[in-house]
């Protein structure tokens, strides 16, 4: 059989993903992440000054939230049933960077996980930067033209 | 050229035994459906080690300690100890190797390699080149996942066709003094890419390996798969089973009732491990567990082990290359 005839026999006979199944999870671990969120938010409205003081408030809260969780093993186990919605939150993020941290502590504190830390969280960085360069020059140079 | 059939086959006259072997596996394989087979269950996955590196190497040394304790062989009268594992450089083995001080080969062939260390043991027990040959592989999931993967806790959802790297060992000691089964044959397979990429399914890139070394190994042996009572791959996981089985059926051999694959039945459905095991120890603790079981129980007089290795690196699988595969198949008979 040729590499091509048997590429097409994979991809007809590879288990489907469960899409839909896998949507519905995303949306409801998601959804119940943000609300925490807003709670959260809610409850620094009250006790900070300005928005933005409650804003970071939230988020470092939301933060330590996914660091224990992923500390104590069990933020994999939500993202395993929730996907994105376990990813893309900022619960998501700390476990990139926790998980990594975790991980590579072995390796020492410097080389290990000093170094590593980011090997995940990194490239979030780099091109959320990036992107936030494009989006704000785009609109300087809209704002500058008309 | 007398050990020779056909293109790919060596055949031992001289019938080396497995005189002895040990298999420990983690938790959660003690758990599956083949618990009873295996030789040792650890409580844990991390006894007391600081690294799962340390323990991996421990679980080797253990599996090694009690192989030789069973017929009271001294590490000294052992003449070669054959061993790799999933590590850089094999380290779980060479760390094993240096407690013992038997002259030592490390062998790679991702999950494949405990097959090439019994067809490269008989082939030395053979040759007079030796009296006893150990061999020995072990995995661990947790460095296997760090050496391919993710860091343990990553939010990761796995899916279907993923594997779940076997926590274990297992060690054999072949040789002529004693009774055991019999190697008799070795098919050593030649690299097969069919250009698939994807690392999250490797079932499917291994299973033309698999099919490529059995159906040599009958051409060279002039048998069909009906004339072993078990035919058990390694571990192809449900994914690869199913693509071999389809890779057969195309070419309309008879006797797929006969095909069996360890990863596929390591564990139960209930433990969410995806597609099936996988790694080094999966078909070693198989063969040495399941299949030993069935020779020695009568169920079985003759199998043929065939282990698949998918041989990628996380490096090539980055940039972008194919996954090569491996198989060795290796005939034991009771």
């Amino acid at each position: 059989m040729k590499p091509k005839e048997y590429q097409k026999l994979v991809q007809d006979n590879s288990p489907p993903r469960p899409l839909l199944k896998n949507m519905l999870w995303a949306f409801l671990v998601g959804g119940l992440i943000c609300t925490l969120g807003q709670v959260v938010l809610n409850i620094a409205g009250r006790t900070e000054n300005t928005k933005a003081e409650a804003s970071a408030v939230t988020l470092a809260v939301m933060i330590l939230i996914g660091t224990i969780l992923t500390a104590f093993g069990v933020y994999d186990e939500i993202a395993e049933k929730g996907g994105a919605g376990a990813a893309v939150p900022i619960t998501g993020f700390a476990n990139t960077v926790t998980s990594a941290a975790m991980e590579f502590r072995r390796e020492g504190l410097l080389l290990g996980m000093g170094a590593k830390m980011f090997i995940i969280a990194g490239p979030v960085i780099v091109y959320g930067i990036l992107s936030g360069f494009i989006v704000t020059l785009v609109k300087a140079l809209v704002l500058k033209l008309f | 050229m007398s050990n020779r059939l056909g293109l790919q086959t060596l055949t031992f006259s001289k019938r080396p035994r497995l005189h002895s072997s040990y298999t420990i596996v983690g938790p959660i394989e003690g758990k599956g459906p083949h618990a009873l087979d295996f030789d040792e269950i650890l409580p844990d996955d991390v006894l007391e080690q600081k690294t799962p590196e340390k323990t991996e190497r421990l679980i080797l040394e253990m599996a090694i300690e009690k192989t030789l304790r069973q017929r009271n062989t001294k590490a000294e009268d052992v003449n070669f100890f054959l061993a790799g594992d999933l590590l850089n450089q094999i380290t779980s083995s060479t760390f094993a190797a240096s407690t013992y001080g038997m002259p030592f080969l490390g062998i790679y062939g991702a999950c494949s390699t405990f097959a090439q260390g019994l067809g490269l043991a008989s082939v030395l027990l053979e040759g007079d080149f030796a009296a006893q040959v150990l061999v020995g592989t072990a995995s661990h999931y947790q460095t296997a996942e760090r050496q391919y993967r993710y860091p343990i806790e990553l939010n990761v959802q796995h899916i279907a066709s993923n594997q779940h790297t076997v926590t274990g060992a297992g060690v054999a000691l072949l040789g002529f003094d004693h009774e055991g089964p019999q190697v008799t044959h070795a098919t050593f397979g030649t690299v097969v890419d069919m250009g698939l990429k994807d690392a999250q399914d490797m079932g499917s890139a291994m299973a033309p390996a698999a099919f490529s070394t059995i159906k040599q190994h009958l051409n060279d042996t002039s048998r069909s798969l009906e004339d072993y009572d078990v035919v058990l791959t390694g571990d192809l996981g449900k994914q690869g089973r199913k693509m071999l089985r389809l890779l057969f059926a195309q070419e309309d051999y008879a006797g797929l009732d006969r095909l069996q694959d360890g990863g596929s039945q390591i564990y139960s459905e209930g433990q969410k491990a995806g597609a099936g095991g996988s790694g080094a120890a999966c078909i070693a603790v198989m063969t040495l567990g399941y299949v030993l079981n069935l020779l020695k129980s009568a169920k079985a007089r003759r199998v043929l082990i065939v282990a698949t290795g998918a041989l990628l690196s996380p490096l090539t699988v980055l940039q972008g290359e194919s996954i090569p595969c491996v198989a060795h198949a290796i005939a034991l008979e009771a």
